[in-house]
């Protein structure tokens, strides 16, 4: 593709890892947050840990909208699926994530639910238009860059008068959760922004926090090589006492964002006064629901579902992990108990979770 | 989940569909976050809808720039 492959060359990245070693201070750390689950997925599939200095360490983030989804969500999606009337569509990770004492969706499938994996919301859409006499939900997950598709087919639901099609909607925000790690224990030098959240927000978000926590952000593609330089930019901006907002990913993102996709969110959602995100708990405006006057399409008022607090379970560290405060390797059920297939966490369930990768390609370094 | 990639624009469709061309695989794709998007376009793909279009003179830009590093690496271009 043309628009990758120069994104994966070896030679560059050895050049750019160089070009850090030579900017950086040997006698002080670095950690440095990338915010990403797809970051922290090409980070350990190309072994960029590997190739940086012994002394800037990454740590991963809680952009994974699959692992900061807390049980009682994953829970209010099991009751819809038991409901014989419901289709319930999703995204295909959300499959295997563990609820309430271990069940998933995947087990209510196998049980005779109705559950389908869809790829985009809109053939969660077409198959309600397809089978009027089901009640088809679509279970909405994901940060920014997800939430306006979402918006944009209960949109379409609305005019084309679907009554049989609603959303569960569980769309979170980055900033509170920036804010959130920040307030923690991570210790963090610099962050690398999260790239397409950025391209529907824009940068400005950042700018607020890089300005009030005094914290360096850069936002990055998700190459290789769109990430070492990231992490040399980040680490300049460190050398050089900045905590500014920088773009390394100015192919896809302005700073405006994608006005038009911002629109589209706001006519159909509004902020949630809180929300709860595995690890970091209840947090002001981290979450997003369906206004009132798109009631009709709210999986949350059509169903009066409750959203009950659910411990997750008791060996699982996935909460500190995803603050940034402990590492898979901390985890005692990492890769034994715990393995994608037979999933404790979220973490080791999704396609951009830090206890996947870590599965897949290996503890960094 | 925000995995997300460029596609080329080769078809317009009515109701703010296009198919998109990735690598030779034809996919019919949402433009509705789209103001305007024209036959030839890049676009940045998510969950079945264009999210934004991709800016082809920044990504050559990029590409450019690690170019020559590339060609700048002491191992040469042997050096893969």
């Amino acid at each position: 593709m043309r628009y990758t492959e120069g994104l994966r060359d070896p030679r560059a990245a050895r050049a750019l890892a160089e070009g850090l070693r030579r900017e950086l201070d040997p006698r002080r750390r670095y950690r440095i947050m990338e915010f990403c689950g797809g970051h922290t997925h090409t980070l350990c599939r190309y072994g960029i840990p590997g190739m940086l200095p012994a002394n800037v360490e990454l740590v991963h983030g809680p952009g994974c909208p699959v692992c900061v989804l807390p049980i009682s969500r994953v829970d209010q999606a099991l009751q819809l699926a038991a409901r014989p009337e419901v289709t319930l569509c999703t995204y295909g990770d959300m499959l295997r994530v563990p609820g309430r004492e271990g069940r998933s969706l995947a087990a209510a499938r196998a049980g005779g639910a109705d559950v389908r994996v869809v790829y985009s919301p809109s053939d969660a859409l077409a198959l309600a238009r397809a089978r009027p006499e089901r009640q088809v939900v679509f279970f909405a997950v994901g940060f920014e860059t997800t939430t306006p598709p979402t918006a944009v087919v209960v949109r379409g639901a609305a005019a084309q008068g679907l009554g049989n099609f609603s959303v569960l909607c569980n769309h979170v925000l980055t900033p509170p959760a920036i804010d959130a790690v920040l307030d923690g224990d991570a210790g963090l030098d610099g962050i690398i922004g999260p790239g397409h959240v950025c391209t529907v927000v824009g940068t400005g978000p950042l700018v607020a926090i890089a300005g009030a926590r005094r914290v360096p952000i850069v936002v990055a593609g998700f190459e290789p090589l769109d990430l070492l330089q990231a992490i040399g930019m980040l680490v300049a901006q460190i050398e050089a006492g900045r905590s500014d907002v920088e773009n390394a990913y100015t192919r896809s993102v302005r700073p405006e964002g994608n006005p038009k996709a911002m629109a589209t969110v706001d006519e159909v959602m509004e902020v949630r006064p809180r929300f709860a995100l595995r690890g970091l708990g209840e947090l002001p405006h981290a979450g997003l629901r369906i206004r009132p006057a798109w009631a009709a399409w709210d999986a949350e008022r059509r169903f009066e579902l409750v959203d009950e607090l659910v411990a997750d379970h008791p060996a699982c560290i996935c909460g500190s992990i995803l603050r940034g405060a402990k590492r898979p390797s901390d985890c005692r059920v990492f890769g034994t108990a715990c393995t994608p297939d037979t999933p404790l966490g979220a973490c080791m369930v999704s396609s951009e979770g830090a206890c996947a990768a870590w599965f897949e390609y290996g503890a960094p370094r | 989940m925000c995995l997300a990639l460029p596609a080329r624009v080769v078809e317009l469709h009515p109701d703010q569909v296009a198919t998109v061309d990735l690598d030779g695989v034809r996919r019919r794709v949402s433009t509705a976050l789209l103001e305007e998007v024209a036959v030839g376009d890049y676009v940045v793909l998510h969950v079945g809808f264009a999210l934004t279009r991709l800016d082809v003179e920044e990504a050559e830009a990029t590409l450019a720039l690690f170019a020559q590093l590339a060609a700048d690496d002491p191992a040469g271009p042997g050096g893969r």
